[in-house]
């Protein structure tokens, strides 16, 4: 069972890919700056991505995991540029869980597929993982009928059988009621147990305190503050992450 | 009123005593367009989907053009396909006029356009949707394709029953490549209107009769197929 329910991770015998750098990257679209110039390394552990509205967040997440390519500047996973084997061992959940039009479990054998997983153990695997994130009985369920966090755990199980060194999160729970937001914060330790790195955005600063080793403050496109989570919430260095952590920043 | 009362029970009689004639018509018939179909679908559906996922120069071009054939008309499409297939044209060694084959190739003429151009709309709809977490996957364009069809399965569905109801209606390309020879290229449409002008009101009506009972079932299918699937995947 313990086979089934921990589907290896890949980087057991491969490279490591953190630390991430971020050497001066900027995003700009038609001409318009929108985030940059930004130099950052992150390490392990759960990396909190916070800042008002616009400031760049989700900005950021999509660059690091490659759906967006910098203007300027270059994004190195252990002085690697991103390659598309590279890219296999990220994963990312969105705001609102993009879910395909088919059952939670066919939702999960998917990825199985698509990561040449054998045939004969995609369903017991996908189970496995619906069991992990309390999903067992929805298994035939249409995954699009299922509630926001039913819905949101279902995009979790489906990351953790991705295997991922990295997982990118973007403001996974900011649309759940406490009991669900909850259980998304456990799925987010579970991974991280498993020596995932996180990298999740958030409004909430009570889930930031509660989650982050670290915290990357943004604010208008640009990077204010890299530090660690205790020093960031008793001592912020910018004035914008005190008045952010004060709850003064409009969100 | 009283031939047209007459004419309506012989076409009755005609359907429940499941008449040879009649019989033979109604499944050359369903045989040309289902054919018709089942190419345009299988041309069609990768098609337009491809239109979705690829940007290249004159993509709107072809989009442009492919919605304008949507509404071409079957007498056109007729004539396309005559021109070369006839003696003289292009593929005229092939000896394909007035043979179902040639019926088959025109409805394909009218249905493609149909189901490629509506399968574009869906699939560009629903990759806006899937585009980033697809690409999260790590998949590529010619892998987001099958997906991207599987999910849009419904729709699609009723894209090609909308194909098969505009083949199995026209009149116009089948009667000029087929040339509505008795027993060989005889579909519903061209009989109704032959045994209409010979006044063989009989079975014209009953053949006009099967023809709404099929376009009937065809559009069922497809509302209910809609229906199941709403309360289905939500």
């Amino acid at each position: 069972m313990s086979s089934l329910s921990q589907p290896r991770l890949p980087q057991a015998t491969t490279t490591p890919m953190l630390p991430l750098t971020l050497d001066g990257v900027r995003f700009s679209h038609r001409g318009q700056r929108l985030l940059g110039d930004i130099d950052l390394r992150l390490g392990a552990g759960r990396t909190l991505i916070m800042g008002p509205n616009g400031a760049g967040k989700s900005l950021l997440m999509r660059l690091c995991h490659g759906l967006l390519k910098p203007t300027t500047g270059q994004i190195l996973w252990n002085d690697q540029a991103l390659s598309p084997a590279l890219a296999l061992r990220q994963a990312m959940v969105f705001q609102r869980p993009v879910l395909l039009k088919r059952s939670a479990q066919a939702n999960l054998t998917y990825v199985l597929a698509i990561r040449g997983c054998p045939r004969r153990l995609r369903k017991p695997r996908a189970q496995a993982a619906l069991e992990r994130f309390g999903l067992a009985t929805l298994a035939q369920r249409p995954a699009r009928v299922l509630s926001g966090g039913e819905q949101q755990r279902l995009a979790l199980a489906r990351a953790w059988l991705l295997a991922p060194d990295i997982l990118f999160l973007d403001e996974p729970t900011s649309a759940l009621d406490p009991a669900a937001i909850r259980a998304v914060e456990e799925a987010v330790n579970q991974f991280h147990h498993r020596g995932t790195k996180i990298v999740m955005t958030t409004h909430d600063l009570y889930q930031a305190r509660r989650l982050a080793d670290d915290v990357v403050f943004l604010n208008a496109g640009r990077l204010l503050e890299h530090s660690p989570a205790e020093r960031f919430f008793a001592t912020p260095q910018s004035s914008e992450a005190a008045a952010f952590v004060r709850g003064e920043l409009p969100w | 009123m009283p031939i047209a009362d007459n004419a309506f029970s012989t076409a009755l009689t005609l359907i429940v005593t499941l008449d040879p004639a009649l019989l033979n018509i109604v499944s050359l018939s369903l045989q040309v367009s289902l054919s018709a179909v089942l190419i345009a679908a299988m041309i069609g559906l990768p098609l337009g989907a491809a239109l979705a996922l690829w940007l290249f120069p004159g993509r709107g071009a072809v989009v442009v053009v492919l919605n304008a054939f949507m509404g071409l008309p079957p007498v056109v499409a007729g004539l396309m396909v005559y021109l070369m297939l006839s003696r003289a044209g292009p593929l005229g060694s092939l000896g394909l006029l007035f043979t179902p084959t040639a019926m088959v190739i025109a409805q394909v003429v009218l249905v493609l356009p149909i189901v490629a151009a509506l399968t574009r709309q869906h699939i560009e709809a629903l990759l806006a949707e899937y585009r980033e977490q697809l690409a999260s996957f790590g998949l590529g364009r010619p892998r987001m394709m099958p997906t991207l069809l599987w999910d849009a399965r419904v729709a699609l569905t009723t894209v090609v029953l909308a194909g098969f109801g505009r083949a199995s209606a026209e009149v116009g390309a089948v009667l000029i490549v087929g040339g509505n020879i008795d027993g060989v290229t005889r579909v519903m449409t061209t009989a109704i209107a032959l045994e209409t002008n010979r006044g063989n009101l009989a079975l014209a009506l009953g053949l006009g009769l099967v023809l709404l009972l099929l376009v009937a079932c065809v559009n069922g299918a497809a509302h209910l197929l809609g229906e199941h699937a709403r309360r289905q995947m939500g």
